[in-house]
């Protein structure tokens, strides 16, 4: 994809060190890109500093070393062309979930301007979202009215709204029963396939990468270091029969033989 | 499926009635809860006039509730001038409270560093008895209303501040993380999360903020004030009227009540979505509401 193209997001040479000279080293010498419209999944053992990547990617904290330049531009904050998804839903519990989805819209200019004029328009925007991830219906309730699994369709209705072009997902499906979680990986790729955003997805579940992603990268364990990168060669759209095919399967025993690998090195003492 | 015959039709039509018996127990107790709180009312004043009756205790010591009644009735005139006043008075200083606490409550909880500067000095503040304030704020302003709004305003401020500094300073980091992602604005996350967020406890410390008020307004009113139900209240046991100090009381925690019910009205109304599950079961409700 988009070969010769600058890629979209440019990680180089980064480091992050968190609280000062002499607190934890959590990424060390991370360098990666991303091409406009390419699904990255980034996996690794746990603690291994895949979340630190997406607050440094996001600008919600900044590199201790090298620089991450988004869309062209050096991220030295919080950019409004990034929508986020974490491991819990976050929805704002005393909003509807309508108004929980067009919560962005409150926030990022342009749309912040316009909310006012435009409100029928955007709110039609909103309810098509919803109902691309199967919630129609239920604009009108709050989120403890609805499961785990249709809080975190909203919120990734909510981190869609804005139209972002890096959607940046931070274990979304993490705290989901097996079944919902797989239910949402295909409406997750439906709608990345009618959207097209440039997605980072950071996950533990490797099927779930070797599914979603175009391009999985491996971390290792503390200091996370990117260990292998594997490109995923499945046409899309990919449906869960193809994930019991030998090929996907030997995929993702190639991945979890790496994160292995990559937890035996973490095991060793000297390596801290 | 087969046909429901037999002892399956029959077990069904047992389920059925085991359903319906729950149900109407469950109506049965939300009918019996509702209730209660005047059973109890009813049932303490009668257990006091029997022991009063029973045990001849003289009025001077411990009227009889058909006594205060009594009183009640023969001077409602300035006992609903008196309480009107009071009423007026604590509302006034309640509602200062409200703005003043709002805004305190919001700076201290989302600035680390006002928080620390001014808790001390705050807590410090609400550690005077304000019964020794009042002198001080009658040389200042005078004998009259203002000492007694100050006052309700004094002892009702500081419950609302530590509440929805509270909720400000407790929000999830998740939450905030989400709206500092769209590059939201510190005023933003306030507006957006923060106030919202501290409405619950906002509410309840209004709940306690309007009982102390009418503590606050009452004290003053008896120490420095020529009207209000606290200086009838003096003026009667002057008199040793006992049963009138006991009838001014009665009107002091009447009033209590309906405006703690008009508080939890008003939570209930604005911050539901805290309160799930709980609505049906009565938790937070209060007879008179």
């Amino acid at each position: 994809m988009a070969a010769m193209e600058r890629p979209f997001v440019e990680i180089d040479g980064v480091s992050l060190r968190y609280g000062g000279a002499e607190g934890t080293l959590a990424l060390r010498d991370v360098s990666l890109t991303v091409g406009r419209g390419e699904f990255v999944a980034v996996v690794g053992p746990s603690g291994c500093g895949k979340s630190t990547l997406m607050k440094l990617v996001s600008g919600l904290w900044p590199s201790s070393a090298g620089s991450v330049i988004v869309g062209g531009r050096e991220v030295d904050r919080p950019l409004p062309l990034v929508g986020m998804a974490f491991q819990n839903p976050t929805l704002l519990p005393w909003r509807s979930i309508l108004a929980n989805v067009m919560l962005p819209l409150e926030v990022v200019e342009p749309h912040r301007r316009r909310l006012r004029g435009e409100r029928a328009a955007y709110e039609e925007k909103a309810r098509r979202l919803l109902a691309m991830v199967g919630l129609a219906g239920f604009e009108a309730k709050h989120p403890y009215q609805l499961s785990g699994g249709m809080q975190q369709r909203a919120s990734l209705c909510r981190a869609l709204i804005h139209d972002p072009q890096l959607l940046m997902l931070d274990e979304p499906f993490g705290a989901l029963d097996i079944f919902t979680r797989e239910d949402l990986w295909s409406q997750l790729q439906g709608v990345c396939l009618t959207l097209k955003p440039t997605v980072i997805l950071v996950t533990h579940d490797l099927k779930e990468a070797v599914y979603l992603a175009d391009r999985v990268l491996v971390m290792s364990g503390r200091p996370g270091r990117i260990l292998v990168e594997r490109r995923i060669p499945f046409p899309r759209p990919r449906s869960l029969d193809d994930s019991y095919r030998q090929d996907f399967q030997d995929l993702v025993h190639e991945l979890r033989d790496h994160i292995n690998t990559a937890r035996k090195g973490e095991e060793r003492p000297d390596a801290a | 499926m087969p046909p429901e015959t037999g002892p399956s039709a029959a077990r069904g039509a047992a389920n059925a009635r085991r359903v319906e018996a729950m149900a109407t127990a469950a109506r049965r107790r939300r009918r019996l809860q509702r209730l209660l709180p005047w059973l109890v009312i009813l049932g303490s004043f009668l257990l006091w006039e029997a022991v009063v009756r029973g045990f001849a205790i003289d009025a001077f010591i411990l009227p009889a509730p058909s006594a205060i009644l009594a009183s009640m009735i023969q001077w409602w005139q300035p006992l609903l001038e008196n309480a009107w006043q009071t009423l007026m008075t604590t509302l006034i200083g309640f509602g200062l409270a409200i703005v003043f606490g709002l805004l305190l409550g919001v700076a201290i909880g989302s600035s680390a560093l006002l928080y620390h500067g001014l808790y001390p000095l705050l807590i410090g503040f609400n550690s005077v008895p304000k019964v020794a304030v009042v002198p001080i704020l009658v040389i200042w302003f005078g004998i009259g209303t203002v000492p007694a709004i100050i006052t309700a305003f004094l002892i009702s401020f500081f419950p609302i501040v530590v509440n929805v500094a509270t909720g400000i300073a407790t929000v999830e980091p998740e939450l905030r993380d989400v709206l500092r992602a769209l590059g939201a604005r510190r005023t933003d996350i306030i507006r957006k999360v923060g106030l919202p967020r501290a409405m619950p406890y906002f509410f309840a410390s209004l709940k306690i903020a309007i009982t102390v008020a009418f503590v606050g307004s009452i004290l003053a009113e008896t120490v420095g004030s020529n009207s209000g139900i606290g200086q009838l209240m003096m003026l009667a046991s002057s008199r040793f009227d006992v049963p009138l100090v006991f009838a001014g009381l009665m009107v002091t925690a009447i009033m209590g009540v309906a405006m703690y019910a008009v508080a939890v009205a008003i939570e209930e109304r604005t911050t539901g979505w805290a309160m799930r599950g709980q609505a049906d079961q009565g938790v937070a409700s209060v007879p008179g509401g």
